[in-house]
């Protein structure tokens, strides 16, 4: 059911851009055996429809254009027929138990996340993703890559428009990998389509799914769940690798994050932090408090000139790494490291015109991190 | 039977005199304005609820237009994504709360009076209270528009906590807008509840109403039972915003997902509060431009009773995507299948009322025709979304979103359409502009086409909805949609066109503007008097 080519030549006639044309109709077969198997659900349900229609709409049409009165029509009288009422409730009756027998089988085969060779805990936050490979100590945020120019219009949008990221999620091919979900603040979903899953992520729970990708590649999807402004802009990127590159990969990451903890002991310039600041303000708090630090009040504080963060440092710490309960503003502490959170915190004490000249060291914020 | 009534209220024998009758001359009330804030008569205030809801009805669609624009071509051309989710929320909440519930009390108030003979709703004060609620509440729901923070933005389904710790301070004024509408709608089905069971004229048994009057008595039942349970549900939001309590708020113990099984519970019931009356509606017009009675009346009757029951028993199958246990996802699997039988029994039915009858087309017959189509069409989109492991694909996508607008615009705005040309000849003493109105209805087919069939194929291809932009591979959709919304949008002024001629003039409507019409209310005059049957007429089942 996949027609590619007969739209898109239409279209091409009407003058469409060759780069619209590749689109697709129909719900995506997959990568993984649930993904093929609900695929062959919808289609087996689909053609169900199809037939009912028209047998339905048949009847219906035949009896518009039969029996109009403009024809000389004469109505009967006729208005109930036991047997045929009893007929079209079972027959529909039946239909229904054919389809729950094979749909009820995939549902239990969906459900069970037993025996998985790797967990990855799945995080949502307004508005990106954070994964934890468990018991690996290694945990990555993904946000979305795609330049605001491209958003605005200035420049020309990319193939991978809204469903590019930093950092994807890497998971090996021929694994059985249990996905546990949950939120920090607001539902989200995950959900990639080529692999069938599609989960909320529940503040204060964990949800449960699976997948085992049979082919490596690059899957795109997004957030499902309305989550606040930029609920579009949340997109999941799967990359699959065999399970040696994973493995390597996994190695490489985990002494990359190593190295990047380093330097939590020496005295940082505020240079160095400011330039690091930057860069992590622009990736995870510009989206809430502006590129421009006004933020977008009430729900989301203005940080240029803001008087209380700036009269109060250990305030500002406490905002950063513990997040303001009740509020939008989550806790860091486990997104970032504690470079980073100096950077950013010395970043946003030092620009747009606030000039405390605070340069907050990495130890400072460590020791924080530290206490019970 | 009932030969003993008094004189001149026969409702088979004579029509013109009957007219209604005698009444209007002792009327006296005050005039102007006041007269629609304190007018307790039935018709008046059905009038009045219709006028509403078409206000609202392109209110709403103002702010489906701007999303529509929003989304016309990718990237952020208009309007900022905050803006966008107070767009998509609003229109929501409007087209529901303010543009089809109020439609439907409307015709309830004209034409329940009128179709099982009584002189007025059974509690006409109450009448007048449960409607000027509502431009109450709704004034205060859109002037969330004008204050700090903007309007709700957490879509019509408002989940926490993006309803509550997430929200906007105007939510609480959506609250309270909220509360309002859901006084009013139980008011007004205990109103038609205590008409319907009260007011029948000697000798109606419950099983000789009119199909319109079935639906709507079953739909007043369900509008009982679950607003209370929607007010229950935004004053625990309430309490979670200003008075510390952590319903669904985690961090303090609560459940997220709480939220969704209270809203839901009501929710579901709420879709077929906005369908049922619909069916009654397409189940007398249909037997009048077939010239044929209505096949299978009893199994309609008990059809739309089985819909309602099984509303309460498939609340989650909004929810399969949000960590639900198997059982329960079987079980809301299995009993939302459930419903396309009785369902599908009623659209059985309509097409065999109309086999081997004698067909005419007139603008309400073309509407009644698209909705059995256009219907059932989301009928098997519904079916499809019930299909729980599938579901996990479709669920929050654009395939969702065509989905509930073709049973929510070609099916229960179409009925209300199809029920305002219907009784237009009635209320107005005129028939519809034939030519403007058969324009209005193709305009209408091809645009909402146009808009929601390809909301299909963008869903599948894994859209989601609620989004201001989106990536390049659902361009086309998009631009198709956004083009048959402008369509379906504009010629919807055509219908503002038909109702205003109309009430000013046209070819002139007998009492029994319609050939094959058979119920009470052509019996009285075109147009009804301000007052009617106040002796009850008499009363021969026709068909059963």
């Amino acid at each position: 059911m996949r027609i590619r080519y007969v739209w898109p030549t239409t279209l091409g006639c009407l003058g469409l851009p060759q780069s619209v044309l590749a689109i697709d109709w129909n719900m995506p077969v997959g990568v993984t055996d649930v993904s093929r198997e609900i695929h062959s659900l919808h289609m087996i349900i689909f053609w169900i429809c199809v037939a009912i229609g028209v047998v339905v709409f048949g009847a219906l049409f035949y009896s518009v254009f039969r029996y109009r009165r403009s024809r000389g029509a004469r109505a009967a009288s006729f208005h109930e027929h036991t047997t045929v009422e009893v007929i079209w409730t079972l027959i529909p009756t039946l239909i229904l138990v054919a389809m729950a027998i094979p749909a009820t089988a995939t549902l239990k085969k969906m459900y069970d996340a037993s025996a998985a060779d790797l967990d990855v805990m799945i995080t949502g936050q307004q508005w990106r993703w954070r994964y934890s490979y468990l018991g690996e100590d290694l945990a990555l945020t993904s946000n979305l890559a795609t330049p605001r120019s491209e958003v605005t219009g200035e420049s020309p949008k990319s193939d991978n428009y809204l469903l590019e990221v930093d950092e994807p999620l890497v998971l090996p091919v021929d694994r059985k990998v249990r996905l546990l979900l949950t939120s920090d603040d607001v539902i989200h979903s995950w959900w990639v389509p080529d692999l069938a899953v599609k989960q909320d992520a529940v503040p204060g729970f964990v949800n449960e799914n699976w997948v085992r990708i049979n082919e490596p590649g690059i899957y795109r999807g997004q957030c499902a769940e309305l989550c606040g402004r930029d609920h579009a802009f949340m997109p999941v990127v799967v990359k699959a690798v065999e399970p040696e590159r994973f493995e390597t990969w996994l190695a490489e990451r985990k002494e990359a994050a190593a190295q990047a903890a380093l330097g939590v002991d020496r005295e940082w310039a505020l240079d160095e932090l400011m330039k690091r600041g930057e860069q992590v303000y622009g990736s995870i708090c510009a989206s809430c408090h502006q590129p421009d630090g006004q933020g977008s009040p009430p729900a989301f504080p203005a940080l240029a000139g803001n008087q209380t963060m700036l009269n109060d440092v250990d305030y500002h710490i406490e905002t950063v790494v513990n997040g303001v309960s009740g509020s939008a503003m989550p806790a860091f502490r486990n997104t970032l490291n504690a470079v980073e959170m100096a950077a950013v915190i010395t970043y946003e004490r030092n620009a747009w015109g606030n000039e405390t000249g605070d340069a907050i060291q990495p130890a400072r914020i460590a020791e924080l991190l530290d206490a019970p | 039977m009932a030969s003993h009534l008094p004189p001149g209220s026969s409702a088979q024998s004579h029509q013109l005199e009957t007219a209604g009758t005698v009444s209007d001359t002792h009327y006296a009330g005050p005039k102007g304005l006041m007269r629609w804030l304190l007018t307790t008569n039935h018709k008046e205030i059905g009038t009045l609820y219709l006028l509403f809801s078409l206000s609202m009805f392109f209110i709403g669609g103002l702010f489906a237009m701007v999303v529509r624009a929003e989304l016309f071509q990718p990237g952020l051309q208009l309007i900022q994504p905050e803006f966008f989710n107070q767009m998509t929320t609003m229109h929501g909440l409007i087209m529901v709360f303010g543009a089809v519930m109020p439609a439907f009390v409307g015709l309830a108030n004209w034409m329940i009076p009128l179709q099982i003979g009584a002189p007025d709703m059974a509690l006409p004060r109450l009448n007048n209270f449960s409607f000027w609620l509502l431009p109450v509440a709704f004034t205060m729901l859109l002037a969330t528009l004008f204050m700090p923070g903007g309007a709700p933005n957490f879509g019509w389904t408002f989940y926490a906590p993006l309803s509550t710790t997430y929200a906007p301070p105007s939510t609480t004024f959506f609250i309270f807008s909220l509360h309002m509408a859901g006084i009013s709608s139980i008011l007004g089905a205990i109103n038609i509840i205590a008409t319907i069971l009260n007011l029948r004229t000697p000798g109606m048994r419950m099983m000789d109403m009119p199909l319109f009057v079935w639906t709507w008595l079953i739909t007043a039942f369900l509008l009982i039972a679950v607003m209370p349970v929607l007010a229950g549900v935004i004053t625990m939001m309430l309490l979670d915003i200003h008075f510390g309590t952590s319903f669904f708020n985690a961090a303090g113990g609560g459940d997220p997902v709480l939220f969704q099984h209270l809203f839901w519970f009501f929710g579901h019931p709420e879709v077929y509060i906005m369908i049922l009356p619909a069916f009654g509606i397409v189940s007398v017009i249909l037997p009048t431009f077939a010239r044929k009675p209505l096949f299978g009346y009893a199994s309609m009757v008990y059809a739309t009773a089985a819909i309602a029951i099984l509303s309460f028993l498939v609340w989650a199958h909004h929810m399969f995507v949000v960590g639900l246990p198997l059982a329960a996802e079987l079980f809301f699997m299995y009993s939302t299948m459930l419903i396309s039988v009785p369902t599908g029994v009623k659209v059985f039915n309509w097409i065999t009322t109309l086999f081997r009858g004698s067909l005419t087309f007139e603008p309400p017959m073309l509407f009644a025709l698209a909705f059995v189509v256009l219907f059932t069409i989301g009928g098997f989109s519904g079916l499809m979304l019930a299909i729980s492991p599938a579901d996990f694909q479709y669920h929050d996508t654009y395939f969702v979103v065509a989905h509930f607008h073709y049973v929510l615009v070609p099916g229960a705005v179409f009925a209300i359409m199809a029920a305002v040309y219907y009784w237009l000849p009635k209320w107005t003493g005129h028939y519809p502009h034939l030519r403007l109105s058969q324009w209005h209805f193709w305009l209408s087919v091809i645009g909402v086409n146009l808009t929601f069939f390809p909301m299909h194929f963008a869903g599948l291809a894994g859209m989601p909805r609620r989004i201001p932009d989106y990536a390049l591979q659902f361009a086309d959709f998009n631009m198709v949609t956004s083009i048959g919304g402008f369509l379906f949008g504009l010629s919807q002024l055509l219908f503002v066109l038909v109702v205003v001629l109309c009430i000013r003039g046209g070819n002139k409507a007998p009492a029994k503007a319609w050939e094959g019409a058979e119920d009470l209310e052509w019996t009285v005059a075109s147009p009804a008097p301000l007052h009617t049957f106040e002796t009850p007429p008499d009363f021969t089942p026709h068909r059963h």
